[in-house]
């Protein structure tokens, strides 16, 4: 999430009302803006990933004006014509196929407005553009360009200008090894034959989009008044979005808006179009989901206080707004204008029937059992790795691995659960014995057959840690555990390399292998730093349960 | 308490230690005086401390105590005297140390003492005893009287003794020093008192089958027990204090009429996430938040769902919304990874409801994955709480109703909703409870009603789905005051013998 930080002096001119800063904090999070904190000066406030048109502290105090009654309903923005022209050459079409576009004029820059409004270009790109990948915005000083603009794709090593902050000119393909924007944006131009760039009239690079502007015609000062902006990228409707939010937010710091004409080979498109969308109201739709029965006066009110128009079962929608997907989302604008607090609390009498999951129950019986043999519950994680689930306990068996680990030590998913004990007892020898643990944890294993292509089980592990741990000790707590289960199992001898050969059991229920105990092996021990005999039982909890319920 | 009382109550132990007491006894003189070992005549002063009764004085001491060749000495007599003895005539070095049975050290250390002492004199390279030696021959060393009076306290050591010791402590392994803690008794008035008593020595002391066989209880008094005493402790078998807290969460929802979801841990980013109405370029899905799968990679998604999914991620589907209006990847909804949220469950759960099941309430409390590194306030594997209604009926207020009643029961006396924003809810609100003792807000979870682009693709029919749900971590932590998050899943078997009953 975003956080901004807004100057508490030009907040109060915005929004037209001075407020506390007790009323900012009361009021700041009731419309679904975090209030993170306040100074002498400023506040700071996290905007929702769903409102990059809160991102300026334009877009914000126009938000919050409309919600405090000051300034109510749709933000108009006139649009002045103009005979400007950008010019789409048919080869950015396999490139970066599109653009919008728009003028502000009559705007005072000073260094604090500069920043802010690179600050919001970057705010927008990280965010709602996906760090440039869905979109990058440039922002150019008009008095420096020579209209018509060309939009065109052409090969990296024709192109040279002087990047943003450099002294010489470089070829586009130096600008991405030698420019720290041009380092950091390079892959998204990675793998094309050819680059997009808008030129002017006097074959003047402005840029080259989504890396970098030109230092020469891509950089605002204090003298600019008029910007030229554009938003390029590859779904229009996004692009004339961001457009909207920048020229509104220049708009509200006194800027007037100038169309373009955006000349595809096809088609002519004039840009920006701050024209409201439209969606159709259904009274009794919004009210089924609030609860309440709120009349369409009341409805109409909420819409205003939120920034809407609303006229005949109709909502207007600001041309800047972006999350707006579904009435649904106005259903909540409406909620938020109404006010949570007003909402009662009420409890449905409908009747439903609780109900524990079957496996969880069985589970929780094994586990209580086990307490009452005086044995401690551990709680450890899937995520192990390799050394400890193969290496140590001197046993092969198949992992499944994570492709994204953040460190060696927790790289893949456990495929049986002694040794996460095994690691347990590790850690507790310090602490005095005897150490009796269990746990019932999930493993996991490749499968072609799932949907996944992974199995997962629920296994008990069962570890006696003493001076006196046995084989005897293990295999009564199976048959305790089994008689109380009212099951008969029987056991074979088996070869488990983690294990005293001669001293390890499989178990086998209904034809089906489902336990293995025994006496670790001193190797094992070793392994684990341990100097006390362990006995261990692992048990398939899962097939157990399924074996159950099949009787 | 009645000096008879007290009395009754004295313990053999006490009864038999008692009688031989005086003012500023040593403990090691009472061990003496009476047939009990060490440590019981100990427990038994301390309980008589206890009961104040005496005073147990603490003092320590050095004493000088013969190390192990000093015992072997004081058996076979110093080195330079078997070399004196050995010198009956003139002999070599190795004669000498062959017959005098000397190790290399001892013979040079030998060596240089008695020529100290002019005990002995040269003959080209033979030796030979000199007068002085004779007549050392026939009197004891220092060293020697010193060490057959050991053990000794150094500060009560004699002119002749301190030399002795400068002597020997030079030498290798001959006397050592060792400190010694005395314990001094110093009796109080409660004594003196509790000495007049008849103190009866045949009391019962634990009663046995034999006793009560026998009658013997009818006859004799039982020996009165100190109930204020502390006792060692003892441990039993326990559940781990998370798995508590989990079972305490799942018995809310029970109550509540609510049935418990269950489902992989290991899922398709199709159920996890773009069932959810995820896009497929959120932040969300990206490397830095979730763990994928490296084998098996891909999982399978089904045909039929998937083509809805798809439609409403593109253009809104048959739900009147736009969508997110881009190209939905199939291959990207088949990557698997460990599943970020207990949603997964409640999609998967819609997925498999008829219209007729409702209204239906569903609820798991299980473990969710983020892509995070393991500090103090993050945990990779962690517990999710979660909750869904399925209701035609259900609104906003049923929503915050659901809520109250959930966290009343986790013992929160007040909720209150802030709107926020999650990809798959909206409305979407904030959590906030009321803290119990601190009285202030904070922030628990999240809620909000499933978007209809979620739930017409599962259901079939797009009605209202409440849902909330938090991570169950925080309120753990909070109850059992624990500030590092790793302290959770630590097993250190010592702080999970001692934890506390989960009781709200």
């Amino acid at each position: 999430m975003a956080t901004i930080t807004i100057n508490k002096k030009e907040l109060a001119e915005l929004l037209g009302k001075n407020l506390q800063d007790r009323e900012l904090k009361e009021k700041i999070p009731m419309l679904g803006v975090g209030f993170e904190s306040i100074d002498k000066d400023n506040l700071i406030i996290e905007i929702n990933p769903n409102r990059p048109d809160m991102l300026s502290m334009q877009g914000f105090a126009r938000a919050f004006s409309s919600f405090l009654g000051v300034k109510k309903g749709l933000a108009k923005y006139s649009i002045k014509d103009s005979d400007y022209k950008v010019v789409i050459d048919k080869s950015v079409k396999d490139v970066r196929p599109y653009t919008a576009c728009a003028v502000v004029k009559n705007l005072k820059f000073d260094d604090e407005k500069i920043r802010e409004i690179i600050e919001v270009q970057e705010k927008l790109h990280a965010t709602y553009g996906r760090n440039r990948k869905k979109f990058a915005i440039g922002i150019y000083p008009f008095e420096k360009i020579n209209m018509p603009i060309y939009y065109i794709a052409k090969k990296p090593n024709d192109v040279k200008f002087k990047p943003l902050e450099f002294q010489r000119e470089l070829t586009a393909l130096q600008i991405l090894n030698q420019h720290p924007a041009g380092k950091e944006y390079a892959h998204l131009l990675q793998g094309l034959e050819k680059f997009p760039f808008f030129i002017d009239s006097k074959n003047k690079v402005l840029s080259m989009p989504p890396i970098i502007n030109s230092d020469d015609t891509g950089k605002i000062s204090k003298k600019t008044k008029d910007v030229f902006i554009e938003c390029s990228g590859f779904d229009y409707n996004i692009l004339s979005k961001v457009i909207n939010i920048i020229a509104t937010s220049l708009t509200d710091m006194g800027g007037k808006i100038y169309n373009v004409k955006i000349v595809y080979p096809d088609k002519e498109i004039s840009s920006p179009n701050l024209e409201p969308s439209k969606m159709k109201i259904d009274i009794s739709y919004i009210n089924n989901i609030i609860g309440e029965k709120l009349s369409e006066a009341k409805v109409k009110e909420c819409l205003l206080k939120m920034g809407y128009e609303y006229k005949n079962k109709i909502a207007f929608i600001p041309a800047y707004r972006t999350d707006i997907l579904h009435q649904i989302d106005l259903v909540e604008d409406i909620a938020i204008a109404y006010g949570y607090e007003n909402l009662e609390p009420v409890v449905p009498t409908i009747a439903t029937i609780g109900k524990e999951s079957n496996l969880a129950y069985f589970k929780e019986k094994i586990s209580n059992f086990l307490v009452g043999f005086s044995f401690l519950e551990t709680s450890t994680f899937c995520i192990t790795n390799k050394d400890v689930q193969t290496k140590l306990m001197d046993h092969k068996i198949g992992l499944i691995e994570l492709s994204n680990a953040l460190s060696e030590e927790y790289s893949c998913l456990r495929a049986w659960m002694i040794p996460s004990l095994m690691q347990v007892l590790q850690s507790n020898k310090h602490h005095e014995y005897p150490q009796n643990i269990f746990e019932i944890g999930t493993i996991f294993k490749e499968n072609p057959k799932t949907e996944t292509n992974a199995e997962e089980n629920e296994r008990l592990a069962v570890l006696f840690c003493s001076k006196d741990a046995n084989f005897t000790q293990i295999k009564q707590i199976l048959d305790a555990l089994f008689n109380a289960l009212g099951l008969k199992y029987s056991t074979e001898e088996t070869d488990h390399q983690s294990f005293i050969t001669g001293r390890v059991a499989r178990v086998i229920v209904n034809d089906q292998k489902i336990a293995y105990m025994g006496e670790i092996n001193p190797i094992v021990l070793n392994n684990f730093s341990l100097e006390m005999p362990v006995a261990a039982l692992e048990l398939n909890v899962t097939e157990l349960f399924n074996i159950i319920n099949s009787i | 308490m009645e000096i008879k009382n007290l009395a009754e109550m004295l313990h053999p132990l006490e009864r038999t230690v008692l009688p031989v007491l005086k003012e500023n006894i040593e403990l090691k003189e009472i061990i003496a005086k009476i047939k009990l070992q060490d440590v019981e005549v100990m427990r038994a002063l301390q309980w008589l401390e206890n009961k104040g009764i005496i005073k147990i004085k603490s003092d320590a001491k050095e004493i000088i105590n013969l190390d192990s060749n000093g015992i072997s000495y004081l058996k076979n007599k110093l080195p330079e005297r078997r070399f004196l003895e050995a010198l009956t005539k003139e002999l070599s070095l190795n004669e000498i140390k062959e017959k005098a049975k000397l190790n290399d050290e001892e013979l040079s250390i030998s060596l240089g003492i008695l020529k100290r002492k002019a005990a002995i004199e040269f003959v080209k390279d033979k030796i030979k005893i000199a007068e002085n030696g004779k007549k050392l021959l026939n009197k004891e060393f220092l060293e020697e009287i010193f060490l057959k009076k050991l053990p000794l306290d150094l500060k009560e050591l004699s002119n002749e003794d301190k030399y002795a010791y400068n002597e020997l402590k030079k030498r290798k392994k001959i006397i050592k020093k060792d400190v010694v803690k005395l314990k001094f008794v110093s009796l109080t008035d409660l004594y003196a008192k509790i000495s007049r008593e008849k103190i009866e020595t045949n009391v019962i002391g634990a009663l046995t089958p034999g006793i009560i066989k026998s009658g013997e209880w009818k006859t004799k008094k039982f020996r009165r027990y100190d109930v204020k005493i502390n006792v060692p402790k003892i441990y039993p078998g326990k559940r781990h204090f998370v798995n508590e807290a989990i079972n305490y969460i799942k018995k809310i929802w029970l109550e509540m009429g609510f049935v418990e979801m269950e489902g992989p841990l290991l899922q398709t980013s199709f159920w996890d996430l773009d069932a959810l109405f995820v896009p497929q370029d959120h932040p969300a899905r990206s490397m830095q938040d979730t763990f994928f799968i490296k084998n098996p990679r891909y999982g399978n998604i089904p045909a039929e769902l998937a083509k809805k999914v798809k439609a409403t991620h593109e253009n809104g589907w048959t739900t009147s919304s736009k969508g997110w209006q881009y190209k939905w990847d199939e291959k990207t909804a088949k990557e698997n990874l460990l599943r970020t949220h207990t949603t997964v469950l409640s999609a998967q759960t819609i997925a498999k409801l008829k219209e007729t099941d409702l209204p239906a309430k569903f609820f798991s409390v299980n473990k969710v994955f983020r892509n995070e590194s393991l500090d103090w306030k993050h945990l990779f594997e962690f517990n999710q709480v979660e909750g869904i209604v399925i209701d035609p009926n259900a609104n906003l207020k049923n929503l915050f109703g659901y809520l109250k009643e959930f966290y009343k029961k986790m013992g929160y006396k007040d909720v209150k909703l802030v709107p926020s924003h999650f990809p798959y809810t909206e409305p979407s609100m904030e959590i906030m409870v009321l803290h119990p003792t601190r009285n202030e807000w904070i922030e628990l979870g999240g809620s909000g009603i499933f978007r209809p682009e979620v739930v017409k693709p599962l259901l079939g029919k797009a009605v209202p789905v409440l849902a909330w749900g938090q991570g169950m971590e925080r309120i753990i932590t909070e109850y059992y005051k624990i500030t590092d998050l790793r302290d959770l899943y630590k097993n250190d078997l010592k702080q999970l013998k001692e934890s506390k009953m989960w009781l709200k």
